[in-house]
Order: structure tokens, then C-alpha cells, then sequence
């Protein structure tokens, strides 16, 4: 193979970055920042690199694939490739941290030079990077547990050791949660190598697609994956590490948690489950797609009900959650797509709001609503920035998230209409817990102490400004986004097994008018 | 068989443990003519090098073995086949890392044992000895008799060298179990009960032992095994026999039921002493439990998986369960290597092809792991009261904020509680892996989830300590520094092994470069401002001073400040199993592909 292996390189640069942070010598330890930075940069780079070498006319299939053996001895291979959803969820991946990493500039006690505290969470945070990347583009089942698990390690220091208060029953809470989970697929996908081919590559995922499993245990080994990927996405009612790790964890943390980490159980649904057991996936869709709403409306109503801003930007997380899940099971080729979609916009959207929410609680000293009010005008560019950024969470047309959850409800309509419907009020739920915030926080009298406040740095802008952009770019251009994901979508369709049903009314016609359609949607609504 | 044939004897097959025997006797002789001062520095070295020789015979075998599949030595007493050898290795290597941390005196100049065992605790005549600087280096030949009997364990061809190897193993951890320098009551207990206990439980395999003569007329694996393949000849005598044999080896496994003298024992015999029986001892008596239920009565499957799977299953629920609510950090990794008897139980209770690799290969990542992690205790210490010298601080609440003072032991504890967690990318994950494999591949796939369940649970306590090195605030960090007195410097100068106790900033200097891991420790060991005290530890003077290693342990009135010990050969020990932890974690192919070539047993 000729061409430059470039997820061997994204996998390694920040491992090496980590390593590099780790044994700076003393000297350079005052820098550690700019190293980190230097580091998450190249890896963008290096990202873009990988979209440019990347073939999206293509984009159904799996490309810059690299195969080699690791331990043939129990069938594992060291095997990468990505899809258009695998690629699209490691740009953003590479987007948010470069971003956690200036917007963590001053944290844990670093004012002129980064302190050793500081260093090692930005080597955390690299090695997290690494393991995310890799588990986007693991294209071999042992190597995507592996790292699916491993990514646990860095995450619960980096709740642990930096977080609030309560961090350590967060930390423990999150690990264990995740530990069951994790646990419980491996005994999945160890029954699932027996079934399969076996031998020297058996975890190779192009030969366990299509084992011969006995309807039963494709279903149990079904419910054995979805379980890991349900409490990691994190879905009603297996949800509740979620608000307590993203209120204790720091800001720069909840948003690698939630923008990028719980999008590995989105993407196992999407990229595991489905193909792996196309049969047991229908059986379970209708049981699935129910949690799914209730998630969207359970995490909208408990968003509402909470003081602290943390534990409310995780909540309406859950309910967003639901809507990539409700439209990953209603195995529609608009739904699947609109979901991938989604999963990148709502890592831009929830990673912005967490950001904001930080330098909120790092100005004031908590993180409760009920401590700001009439923020507006004092710090009239961070309102600016959190009312865009809130916007987006409630998928205000013109930016990219209105286009992710209007495709996944228009084609979860299509198969499940009550679903679709009642997923809207999650909509307008949406609506009250993003605005009432923002009404809370920014309007009204300035609470007292806090007139002096500063408004967003220089330096946090720059942290928050790229999500904004993209947000709004995505938004009125989401045509080459939906033409990465779509064909991964028709192709995880057709491994499940299920025809497409058409979202436009009489139509059943194929994808690509499809897609103008709903692109064409889009513009309508911007034109009003 | 008319008439005494005397067997051929094929000597080279038998070198490992010739090697070990032979040093071990080499070693009563030292005792009984060399001087004190020079045993003290034979002694250690005789036995390193007495186990190295062995690692290096089997390193020898290996090559015939793996060709011609084993040897049958001594008339069939002793089979030297591929299972055999692998356990016969890894147990001499993970006999040579105990070794390491045994020998380490560096810690105020005292190591793990008592200076005279058999003075009475407490007296005049103990008290006598220490100022005297008396050791007791008969530990060493002690454990060099053990480890022979450990490498004939899993190589018995027969009952009867069954029953000789498992005496010969124990009968010196008897002893070494009582030989603790601290608490020696407790240590005397330990070593009581490990021989009441032990010794119902070498009773129970002998009546197996005989009924199983008395059923097949032979006491050769080979013939049991032939008379058990006629299903109309079964009967009591066989399945008591079989059943009251696994019972005694169980028992040496440490599994739930027969475990209730691990804790008590790991906890009362001395840590390097604790490491090397739950190490090694496990894997010895897994290699024998391996070989009698694969030759021996693999037809009796059926009537045997029951209670195997019974007794699995116990054991990895029981043993996390207890291991939660501990809070001394030797009880609750003796209470975790009972769970961990259970994960390799499944391993045998498979009874498949699989197994057999699975099993040793966990065997080998547990003991590193173990070993390191008891050596890890063995260094966190605090100054006795008194001129008692500086204790274990086993207290869990102890290790708070220990990740801070010294990160680099924090971490390698930390990976050894992740590897005994089962966490990918260390080598714990890896085995267990192939020992649930194994399960589902033998249709035990209850067993396997029994044990991924309880594996999650007991995440929960290895992590708790992680919480506690890593997050919990310092308390109990030391208030005072340690002041030091003329009686223990001399103490500490006179008990010194010449040249052995590294003293001052440029010996910790090179235990730092000697420890391979990742340099973000690199300022552990130096003294002055270290990242560590800049860290924020409450007293940073204190924090500079623990870092001088043998600082003299002070005349203060209670259990001193909790401090650790970075150098000398335990830290080796430390470094090695943590570099082999994880290496074998991330690229475990050639330790697979060694111990599966060869993981096939002798018919």
C-alpha cells in the first residue's frame, strides 16, 4: 500500500502528543500549552489531509483502510478504514480539541505558565483524542474494544482528578456504568468470534458481517451490544451517569465527554449493531425506537427542571440523543442519514454550550442558573455567543442542527409517525429549556456582584468562534455533509435489510432526489 | 512388570528442578558453615541465581519439548510435556520476581522478615537480635524448596509424586508465612492456620489419592485415566476419589469453598512471602488441577462439571463480593486473587482446546501482576514506634493522596489494579479474554458472563484505591518530619548489607534511571522541589524529605508519616512486572504464540 496510512497518523500524533506532554523536559513545561495546541492543530491538519485523500463519491464505502496483523493468536488485527460517517465524526472529533485545549488555557491553576496539573490533563486529554479516533475507525471488532474501553481510563482522571466537588462519585459512577456496559459486550463479542469465521483476522468486521447465528443468540448478542452502546450514548433509563459527570467534571471535559465521546454508542448502533445483526435489529427496532422517544422528551422535561447548567446542557443532550436514536431504528435512508448528521452538529452545538457554560461558572464560581441573571449587558458578546450557540440546540433554521433533526423526524415519519410526532414536542420542549435559560441568565436586572464581569476573552472567542461558523456554514450549506452520510446510510440500510420508504408523499423513489429534496426543504426555510 | 526395573532417568528433563533443589540444600549448607555477614549477601544471590538457572534449563527444553510434544520422565512419575513446562517456567520466573522484592532490605535497612523467628514476639530476646542485626536468611532456602515442589506440581505423572510435590511446596510456606518482622502475632497465627488447614487439606488428597488406587489398581495418571474411559466400571470409588483429589488442589487454588485461609494468611506472612504464594503457588496448583481434569478424568465430565462450575461460580462471586468491604490493602487483594482463582477456573472448567493456553497465559499476566502489586505494598511503609523499624501501611486510608508523593508507584499500582480489572491495553484484559473465550468455546457461557459481571463489580474496588492514590486529598501525608536518632542510624548502618542500601540523592538517582516507565515520574526520586511538592502536598518539607530513601525512621510516639521507598531490587521487581504488564498488554502475539505452541498435553 503506497498511500500514506493517514488514520495510522491521526491515531499516533496525539499518542505521541500525550507522551511528548508527559516527558517535556523541565524547561519546556512552561509551554505545555502551546505544545498541546501545536499538537491538536497538526492533527486537524493532519484530519483534513485524510478528507482530501478521501474519495467522497465513495463515501458508502470504507477507504483509506489499512489491515495488518496484531494477534492472530486470538484473531485480532490492527485494522482501520472509514465510512463517510466514520470520517465526518473524526473531523469533528479533531475540531473540538483543539478547541477544550485553548478553552482550558487557565484552568487548574495555570495564569502566566501552565502548571504540571494542567499538563498532564491536556496529555489526557490528547490520549483520549487517540483513542476516539481510533474507535471511529476501527474497522476490527477487537481493536474497537479495545480502545472503546480503554478511552474509559483517561476520562475518569479527567473527571476525577479536575472536577468539581462530587467528582469522585462521578468518576466512579461514570466508570462503572460504562464498565457494566463494556463488560457485557465482551462477553458479546467474544460468543460472536465462536459464531463467526474464526481464525487468524476472525475480528475482522467484513468477515463477522453475516455470521450464522440461530435467532436467539443473534438477539442476545444484539441486546449485549446495545446495552454497552445505550449507557454510553447515554439513553433513557440507563442515562444517569450523564448530569452527574458533566456537573462535576470540568467544562473542557463534559465537552469531549458528551460532544464526542457518547457518539461512540451512536456510531456502535449505527456501524455494529445494524450490519451485525441486521435481524435481531428490526426485532428490537419498535422496543428501541419508543426508548428513543422517551428519551427525547424525558431529557427535554428534566433539561427544564434543573438549576445547574451543567447537569441541564446534559440533559438536553439525553434528548438529543434520542433523536439520533429514534432516527438511526427507523431504517429509513433519510433518518440514518439525518442521524450521522445529527451526531456531528450536536458535538458543534453541546461542546459550544458546555464551553460557554464554563466560562460562565469559571467568572462567577457556580455553575447554578439561579446565580446570573441580566448577563446581557455586561457581557454582551458571551450572550451573543451562548444565544447562537443555544439556538443551534433548538434547531433554529440556518444553522446545521435544524437540518440533522428535521431529515431524522421527516424520516422517522415516514415508518413510525406516532414516534415522529411525538419526538416533536421534543422540538418545542427544546425551545422552552433554551430560551428560559438564556432568560434566566442573560435578561433582566444584573444581579448583584456581578457588573464587574468581563466579557469573552480574545483567546475564548477564538475557542468558541470556529464552532459558531461551522454551525451556521453547515446550516446553509449541508449538501456535501449529507452527501458523506448518505451512502452510508442507504448501505447500513441495505445490510438490515429493510427497504427504504421515501419521506416525500408518493414518492419511493431512490436517494439522490431525495436529498435535493431535503436540501430544498432547507433553503425554503431559510428564505422565510 | 516382573521384577524392579530401574526406569531410565533422563536427567536433563528433570534440570529445572534439580537446579532449584540442588541450590536449595547448596543453601542449608551455607547456612549451617558461612558467616553471618557473608549469608546475608549468599543467600539472596544463590537463590536468584538457583531460579534463573532453572528459567534458563526450561528456556533449554523448550525446543525438544515443543518438537517431540514432552517427554515421560521416571517412568511415567513425572511428565515433562508442554503445559508442564510453560507452568514450570512461568512459575520460575515469577518465583525469580518475588526473590527481587524479598530480597530488598533497602527500606530503613530492615527487609520482610523477622531478624530471629523463633524468639517470642514482644521479648527481650527479639528485641536483643534486632539491635544485634540479626536476618534470617533461611527464608531463602525455604523458598528455593518451595519453588522445587511448585515445579514438580503441575509435572506429576502420578498420585503419589502429586502428594510428595504438594508437602514439598508447603511445608516451607507453612513456615515462611510465620516469619514476619511486623505483627508477629498475626504472622504466627497465619502460619498456624495455613498448617491446621493446610494439612486437613493434604489428609482430604490423600483419601483421594487412595481411593482412586483402590479403583483403578495404579496410581499413574495414564492408568486412572484408561480405566475411567470404561463407562460400565464407574462407581463411588472413582467419583469420591476424583472429587476429594480436586478438593486438595482447590484448596491450593484458594477457591471458594476451600479459601478460608487466604486471607488470614496472605495477610500475616510477610508481603514478599504473600506475593510468591499467591503467584506462584496459584499457578503451580492451577498447572496440576489443569492436568488432572484434562488426563486424568476427563470422562468424568459429567459428573464432575457440577460441582466445577459450582465451585467457579462461588468463588468469582464470592471473592469480589468480600473483597469490596475491605479496607487493608493485603486482605483485599488476597480476597481479589480468590475472584481471580474463579476467572481461571471457567478457564479449566471449558475443558476445551482453548483452555489449557488460556489458562497458563492468564496465570502468567496474574502473577506478574500480583507480585508487583504486593511489592508495591511491601514498599509504601511508615515509621514504626519505637526501634521497631518502619512498617507496611497497609490501611488503605493510608494510600490517600499517594499518587502524589510518588507518582511513579502510584501509577504502577495503578496499572496493576487495571490489569487485574481486566482493562484493555494491559495484559489482564488479555487473559481474561482467554479465559471467557475458552468458556464460551466449551459451552460454559454462563460461566463467562458470571464472570464479565463480577469482573465489572470488582472493577468497582480496584478502581476505589485508584480513587484514593489519585483524587483523595492527602491525609495522614506525614505532620512531622521524621527525626532521627543515633540508635536507629546505627541500626540502620549496621543492618546495611555492605553496599546493598542505596543512601542519598544519587542512588534514588539511579533507581529512577534503573525503573523503565514513562518519564513523568522522572522528578520522583530527585529531592528538592519535585513535581510532586509543587503538586500542592500539604508539607512540602516533608515531601522532599521521604523522597531520601533510607531516611532513619523516627522516635516518634505513633505510626510515622506514610512514605515509599523507590529504590532498590523491589523497585526492579515493581518496574519489571509493570513494563511486562503493559507491553504484554499491547503486543501480547509472542507470549501467545510460545504458550500456544506448546499448550498441549501429553496423553
Amino acid at each position: 500500500m503506497t498511500q500514506t496510512p493517514w488514520l495510522t497518523v491521526l491515531l499516533a500524533l496525539p499518542l505521541v502528543g500525550a507522551v511528548l506532554l508527559v516527558a517535556l523536559p523541565a524547561p519546556l513545561r512552561a509551554r505545555a500549552r502551546e505544545v498541546a495546541l501545536a499538537v491538536a492543530v497538526l492533527e486537524l491538519a493532519a484530519a483534513v489531509a485524510a478528507l482530501l485523500a478521501f474519495d467522497t463519491g465513495r463515501a458508502g464505502e470504507h477507504q483509506l483502510v489499512e489491515t495488518h496483523a496484531w494477534i492472530p493468536a486470538i484473531g485480532a488485527s490492527y485494522a482501520l478504514g472509514v465510512d463517510g460517517v466514520g470520517i465526518s465524526l473524526v473531523l469533528m472529533t479533531v475540531v473540538l480539541v483543539p478547541l477544550v485545549v485553548l478553552a482550558a488555557w487557565r484552568e487548574q491553576g495555570a495564569s502566566g505558565a501552565a502548571t504540571d496539573r494542567l499538563r498532564t490533563y491536556l496529555a489526557l486529554v490528547l490520549a483520549l483524542e487517540a483513542a476516539v479516533v481510533g474507535v471511529f475507525a476501527a474497522r476490527d471488532l477487537f481493536l474497537f474494544y479495545v480502545l472503546f474501553e480503554a478511552m474509559l481510563i483517561p476520562v475518569y482522571f479527567m473527571i476525577g482528578s479536575y472536577g468539581g466537588a462530587r467528582r469522585q462519585y462521578a468518576a466512579v459512577k461514570f466508570l462503572v456504568y460504562s464498565l457494566v456496559g463494556g463488560l457485557v459486550m465482551l462477553a458479546g463479542v467474544i460468543a460472536l468470534y465462536l459464531a463467526g469465521p474464526g481464525g487468524p483476522d476472525g475480528f475482522l468486521l467484513d468477515r463477522l458481517v453475516g455470521a450464522e447465528l440461530s435467532t436467539t443468540a443473534e438477539r442476545v448478542l444484539f441486546c449485549s451490544f446495545f446495552l454497552a452502546f445505550a449507557i454510553k450514548a447515554p439513553m433513557f433509563p440507563v442515562h444517569t451517569w450523564l448530569p452527574d459527570a458533566a456537573e462535576q467534571a470540568p467544562a473542557g471535559t463534559s465537552t469531549l465527554l458528551v460532544g464526542v465521546l457518547d457518539k461512540v454508542g451512536t456510531f456502535g448502533m449505527l456501524t455494529l449493531c445494524l450490519p451485525l445483526f441486521p435481524g435481531a435489529s428490526r426485532w428490537a427496532a419498535p422496543v428501541v425506537v419508543v426508548l428513543a422517544v422517551v428519551s427525547v422528551l424525558y431529557g427535554a422535561l428534566l433539561a427544564i427542571g434543573q438549576r445547574d447548567l451543567m447537569r441541564l446542557i446534559a440533559y438536553t443532550s439525553v434528548s438529543h440523543f434520542g433523536f439520533i436514536v429514534l432516527g438511526i431504528f427507523a431504517f429509513t435512508s433519510t433518518s440514518v442519514s439525518g442521524s450521522s448528521f445529527y451526531m456531528v452538529n450536536h458535538g458543534l452545538s453541546t461542546g459550544g454550550l458546555f464551553l460557554l457554560a464554563g466560562y460562565l461558572a469559571a467568572r462567577r464560581g457556580s455553575q447554578s442558573v439561579d446565580a446570573f441573571g441580566g448577563l446581557q449587558r455586561v457581557v454582551p458578546v458571551l450572550a451573543g455567543l451562548f444565544l447562537v450557540v443555544g439556538l443551534s440546540a433548538l434547531s433554529l433554521p440556518g444553522l446545521s442542527t435544524f437540518v440533522s433533526e428535521f431529515t431524522v423526524i421527516v424520516g422517522a415519519f415516514t415508518r413510525y409517525p406516532a414516534a415522529a410526532v411525538v419526538a416533536c414536542l421534543g422540538v418545542v420542549l427544546a425551545a422552552v429549556y433554551v430560551l428560559w435559560t438564556y432568560q434566566r441568565v442573560f435578561t433582566g436586572p444584573v444581579r448583584p456582584g456581578l457588573e464587574t464581569m468581563r466579557d469573552v476573552s480574545g483567546r475564548e472567542r477564538w475557542a468558541v468562534a470556529p464552532l459558531v461558523v461551522l454551525l451556521l456554514v453547515l446550516g446553509f450549506v449541508p449538501g456535501p455533509a449529507l452527501d458523506l452520510v448518505r451512502p452510508p446510510a442507504e448501505r447500513a440500510l441495505a445490510e438490515v435489510g429493510v427497504a427504504d420508504t421515501a419521506p416525500v408523499a408518493g414518492g419511493g423513489t431512490a436517494a439522490p432526489p431525495d436529498t435535493q429534496g431535503t436540501q430544498g426543504t432547507q433553503d425554503g426555510e431559510e428564505d422565510e | 512388570m516382573n521384577g524392579f526395573v530401574a526406569p531410565e532417568v533422563a536427567w536433563g528433563a528433570l534440570s529445572p528442578v534439580l537446579v532449584v533443589l540442588g541450590a536449595a540444600v547448596l543453601g542449608v549448607l551455607v547456612e549451617a558453615f558461612a558467616p553471618p555477614a557473608a549469608r546475608r549477601i549468599v543467600q539472596p544471590l544463590l537463590a536468584l541465581a538457583a531460579v534463573a538457572g532453572a528459567l534458563v534449563a526450561v528456556a533449554l527444553l523448550w525446543g525438544d519439548v515443543e518438537r517431540t510434544g514432552g517427554t515421560v520422565v521416571l517412568g511415567g512419575s513425572v511428565v515433562l510435556d508442554g503445559p508442564a513446562l510453560v507452568t514450570q517456567g512461568v512459575v520460575a520466573l515469577l518465583a525469580l520476581l518475588s526473590l527481587l522484592v524479598l530480597a530488598d532490605r533497602s527500606r530503613a535497612g530492615q527487609g520482610a522478615i523477622a531478624p530471629l523467628v523463633a524468639a517470642v514476639p514482644g521479648s527481650e530476646t527479639e528485641r536483643l537480635a534486632r539491635r544485634r542485626g540479626l536476618v534470617q536468611t533461611e527464608v531463602y532456602p525455604l523458598v528455593l524448596f518451595a519453588t522445587g515442589g511448585m515445579l514438580v506440581f503441575p509435572a506429576a505423572g502420578d498420585l503419589l509424586t502429586l502428594f510428595v510435590a504438594l508437602e514439598v511446596l508447603s511445608l516451607p510456606l507453612y513456615l515462611l508465612s510465620g516469619t514476619a518482622r511486623e505483627r508477629r502475632l498475626l504472622s504466627q497465627e497465619a502460619s498456624l492456620k495455613y498448617f491446621l488447614l493446610g494439612a486437613f487439606a493434604s489428609a482430604l488428597l490423600l483419601f483421594g489419592i487412595v481411593l482412586l488406587y483402590g479403583y483403578a489398581g495404579s496410581l499413574r495418571y495414564a492408568d486412572i485415566a484408561a480405566a475411567t474411559a470404561d463407562p460400565s466400571a464407574l462407581d463411588a470409588l472413582l467419583v469420591l476419589g476424583a472429587v476429594l483429589v480436586l478438593v486438595g488442589l482447590l484448596f491450593k487454588v484458594g477457591a471458594v469453598p476451600f479459601h478460608s485461609w487466604t486471607p488470614d494468611v496472605y495477610q500475616g506472612a510477610p508481603t514478599p512471602i504473600t506475593g510468591f504464594m499467591a503467584a506462584c503457588t496459584k499457578v503451580a496448583a492451577l498447572g496440576a488441577l489443569l492436568r488432572f481434569a484434562y488426563v486424568v478424568v476427563p470422562g468424568l465430565e459429567w459428573d464432575l462439571a457440577p460441582m466445577l462450575w459450582a465451585v467457579a461460580i462461588v468463588t468469582m462471586v464470592g471473592g469480589t463480593v468480600v473483597a469490596a468491604v475491605q479496607s487493608d490493602v493485603k486482605r483485599m487483594l488476597a480476597y481479589s486473587s480468590i475472584a481471580h482463582a474463579g476467572f481461571l477456573l471457567t478457564g479449566v472448567v471449558a475443558l476445551d482446546e482453548l483452555g489449557v493456553g488460556a489458562v497458563l497465559f492468564y496465570g502468567l499476566v496474574y502473577g506478574v501482576a500480583t507480585i508487583g502489586a504486593f511489592g508495591v505494598v511491601a514498599m509504601v511503609r511508615q515509621s514504626g514506634p519505637g526501634d521497631a523499624g518502619d512498617l507496611e501501611a497497609t490501611d488503605l486510608a493510608q494510600w490517600n493522596g499517594l499518587a502524589r508523593r510518588h507518582p511513579l508507584l502510584a501509577l504502577a499500582f495503578a496499572v496493576f489494579l487495571l490489569s487485574f480489572a481486566g482493562i484493555p491495553l494491559t495484559a489482564g484484559f488479555l487473559g481474561k479474554f482467554g479465559v471467557f473465550s475458552a468458556a464460551v468455546a466449551g459451552g460454559a457461557w454462563p460461566l463467562a458472563l458470571v464472570g464479565v459481571l463480577t469482573s465489572a463489580a470488582a472493577a468497582y474496588f480496584y478502581v476505589r484505591v485508584i480513587v484514593r492514590m489519585y483524587f483523595t486529598g492527602g491525609a495522614g501525608t506525614g505532620d512531622e518530619a521524621p527525626v532521627a536518632t543515633a540508635d536507629d542510624a546505627a541500626a540502620t548502618q549496621d543492618l546495611a548489607p555492605a553496599g546493598g542500601v542505596p543512601g542519598g540523592a544519587a542512588a534514588a538517582e539511579s533507581a529512577g534511571g534503573r525503573l523503565p516507565v514513562t518519564p513523568d515520574a522522572r522528578g520522583v526520586t530527585t529531592t528538592g522541589p519535585s513535581p510532586a511538592a509543587a503538586a500542592g502536598a500539604p508539607a512540602g518539607a516533608t515531601t522532599a524529605v521521604l523522597d531520601a530513601p533510607p531516611a532513619p525512621s523516627g522516635a516518634v510516639r505513633a505510626a510515622g508519616p506514610v512514605r515509599a521507598v523507590t529504590s532498590g531490587p523491589a523497585a526492579v521487581a515493581v518496574g519489571l512486572c509493570l513494563v511486562a504488564t503493559v507491553l504484554v498488554g499491547v503486543l501480547p502475539q509472542p507470549v501467545l504464540d510460545l504458550v500456544g505452541r506448546v499448550a498441549v498435553f501429553l496423553p
